[in-house]
């Protein structure tokens, strides 16, 4: 049986107090196993964003309990975090998030500016080229389409070699063609193993994803996949 | 993250905004360079006055009458006519004033003369042969007067080379002094100003023939009297010899009450230090605070740049970098920036020590320490001023800092 990456239990994120009190996330309970490939979906105001930060460690949350691969990291202080972040978690984000004045390779490097890595250049050029950009490793981002500046993005995750890629709205910014491809590549990742949470609002974006969790209200509900 | 590798990531940082970079820069550059020049400006007018003291001759005293008091009221310094030819020849006594080298009585007054050629204004100081080595002169030409020459009431004068020049004259001509005429008997050996005092535009004259003809009075009252001691460590004594002697021939028992005062070059070379110090200080003040405002250039740069980049401070967050790494790469770009900005500004200052004297005439004295400081300074007011921006990249949380416009 595949190892549990992700265990969320009865999980609340609450944001203001008195009557100004929102439950972003309510009372959420989730599994992610490994080799899993969820997609979380949800209308924007549905509690998904603040879910992917509880997720992604970038926020933790209020009350309940959060084991990433084992871990306890809903009690983690932000140096922690960030070393969960930076060994475990790759990020994939609608707005790409990359550096402009810097070279897709740079790009991809930049994970591995915060742990100790060796061979730095090398593994960042076969991040690349597991997303199919060999040929595009000196361009700036702003020489790049906006589906290769999220394949450089995708290879910024992967470079870390992470126990899961979080995906927030990934073709949110994309054409149909670049949609397509991105996801595609994010297919075959998980068909070569890894473990995939997708954030989006978009039942078809979702479609590709084995399994489908739908947020309203900061609920959770399962659906299952079509 | 390592130091180097953070290092690295502050340079790229640097170098992906290069115009913001460069233009910080040079508010510390200027800053540096116009602390060590404006240093160099005063050490280099501190060495002249000391140079041009030293000219006067450090062994010089010089004797001036003491102030008048009538009806209570004090007169200024030198309003009295106390001393005289009688005090001269008492200060010549070997017995008494051993440490004395030589001894000149000096009676002053201005004076049109006229050449062939022209006519120019000056002062003319009648005196004895003592003068010349009492002030540590020489001549350039002919000889100064004798003896003999100063008890017949001799006409003759020795000029100053400024003077000489704008009347056009040389050693054996002849000019006329408020009406009289003098032969032309030696010129001095140019010594350049002190203060606002050009030592090279002079008449001078035997004394008597000056209380003769320019400035009138008693034969035996003179205004000042100039002493040189045997040499630049006996001037203690030599001050104390004729004080005790003028005190004496003076019947006054309380020396406060003494109606003349000595004074010496080096008096006159630590007041002139003081007022050089005084305007360094004041200058190099003015170059630190341009330094300051350098400073704050690098803070407000680096805050615009933080909120600027909160986008990557978030990204980066969300790749592992810690609080810590944060703080150091925007400690790394601040430092960095005034850093180089204080070594290109050494660059400027040394330049600008070599154009500012010859563009403007002014020395311009480059030393090790100002430059040290100015760089470390620099150095400094970058890390300081790099905390504050830091910190605010260093805390910005990673949620808002992706979500930022």
């Amino acid at each position: 049986m595949a190892a549990e990456i992700i265990r969320l239990v009865d999980v609340s994120k609450v944001y203001g107090t008195g009557d100004a009190t929102v439950h972003a996330v309510d009372d959420v309970s989730l599994t992610v196993k490994e080799g899993d490939f969820l997609a979380v979906m949800g209308p924007s105001g549905s509690g998904k964003s603040t879910l992917m930060h509880i997720l992604g460690c970038l926020d933790v949350p209020t009350s309940g309990e959060y084991r990433f691969a084992g871990e306890d990291v809903s009690r983690m202080n932000e140096r922690e975090l960030a070393s969960i972040r930076n060994r475990r978690i790759g990020f994939v984000f609608q707005q790409f998030h990359l550096l402009a004045s810097m070279s897709a390779w740079r790009n991809v490097e930049l994970p591995l500016l915060y742990r100790a890595a060796r061979d730095r250049r090398q593994t960042a050029l076969n991040a690349l080229a597991q997303v199919g950009l060999t040929g595009r490793v000196q361009h700036r981002p702003n020489q790049l389409s906006g589906g290769q500046q999220q394949r450089v993005a995708i290879a910024r995750a992967l470079v870390t070699d992470p126990t899961m890629i979080l995906a927030d709205e990934p073709t949110g910014n994309l054409d149909s063609k670049a949609s397509r491809e991105v996801l595609d590549i994010l297919t075959s990742l998980n068909k070569s193993g890894h473990t995939i949470v997708l954030i989006t609002h978009d039942p078809n974006v979702a479609g590709v994803a084995e399994r489908v969790v739908e947020m309203a209200d900061g609920r959770l509900r399962d659906r299952v996949a079509a | 993250m390592n130091l180097l590798r953070t290092f690295d990531t502050g340079m790229r940082g640097l170098l992906g905004h290069r115009l913001r970079s460069i233009l910080t820069t040079l508010g510390i550059l200027f800053g540096v360079a116009a602390v060590i020049c404006t240093v160099g400006i005063g050490t280099a007018s501190a060495d002249s006055v000391n140079s041009r003291i030293a000219a006067l001759g450090t062994n010089l005293l010089t004797i001036s009458p003491g102030s008048t008091t009538s009806f209570g009221v004090r007169g200024g310094s030198g309003s009295a006519n106390t001393l005289t030819m009688e005090d001269v020849t008492g200060l010549e006594d070997k017995q008494d004033a051993p440490d004395v080298a030589a001894v000149a009585p000096v009676v002053s007054g201005t004076a049109t003369l006229v050449s062939t050629s022209t006519n120019w204004s000056t002062t003319v100081q009648g005196t004895t042969p003592g003068w010349l080595t009492a002030n540590a002169r020489s001549l350039s030409g002919g000889v100064f007067f004798t003896q003999q020459q100063v008890d017949k009431h001799a006409q003759v004068v020795v000029l100053g080379t400024t003077t000489a020049q704008d009347l056009g004259v040389t050693v054996g001509s002849q000019v006329s002094i408020s009406g009289a005429p003098f032969d032309v008997v030696g010129i001095l050996t140019a010594s350049g100003s002190t203060g606002f005092t050009n030592n090279d535009d002079l008449a001078v004259v035997p004394i008597t023939t000056a209380q003769d003809q320019v400035t009138g009075g008693s034969p035996d009252s003179v205004q000042r009297i100039l002493l040189s001691a045997t040499s630049s460590a006996t001037i203690g004594s030599a001050y104390l010899e004729a004080d005790q002697l003028l005190l004496e021939t003076h019947h006054i028992t309380n020396s406060a009450s003494a109606d003349f005062n000595i004074t010496s070059a080096s008096t006159l070379a630590s007041t002139a230090a003081s007022v050089t110090t005084t305007l360094t200080i004041l200058l190099a003040s003015v170059a630190a605070i341009s330094l300051l405002v350098g400073g704050i250039g690098v803070m407000n740069i680096m805050l615009v740049s933080v909120t600027e980049r909160t986008q990557e401070i978030g990204l980066r967050k969300a790749l592992g970098a810690t609080p810590r790494d944060l703080l150091r790469q925007f400690l790394i770009e601040a430092a960095t920036l005034s850093f180089v900005g204080g070594l290109l500004g050494v660059g400027a200052g040394l330049l600008a020590g070599i154009l500012v004297p010859r563009l403007a005439n002014i020395a311009v004295t480059i030393t090790p320490t100002p430059v040290i400081i100015a760089v470390v300074v620099a150095a400094g007011v970058g890390l300081i001023f790099g905390v504050y921006p830091a910190a605010r990249a260093a805390r910005l949380a990673p949620i808002a800092a992706l979500r930022a416009e």
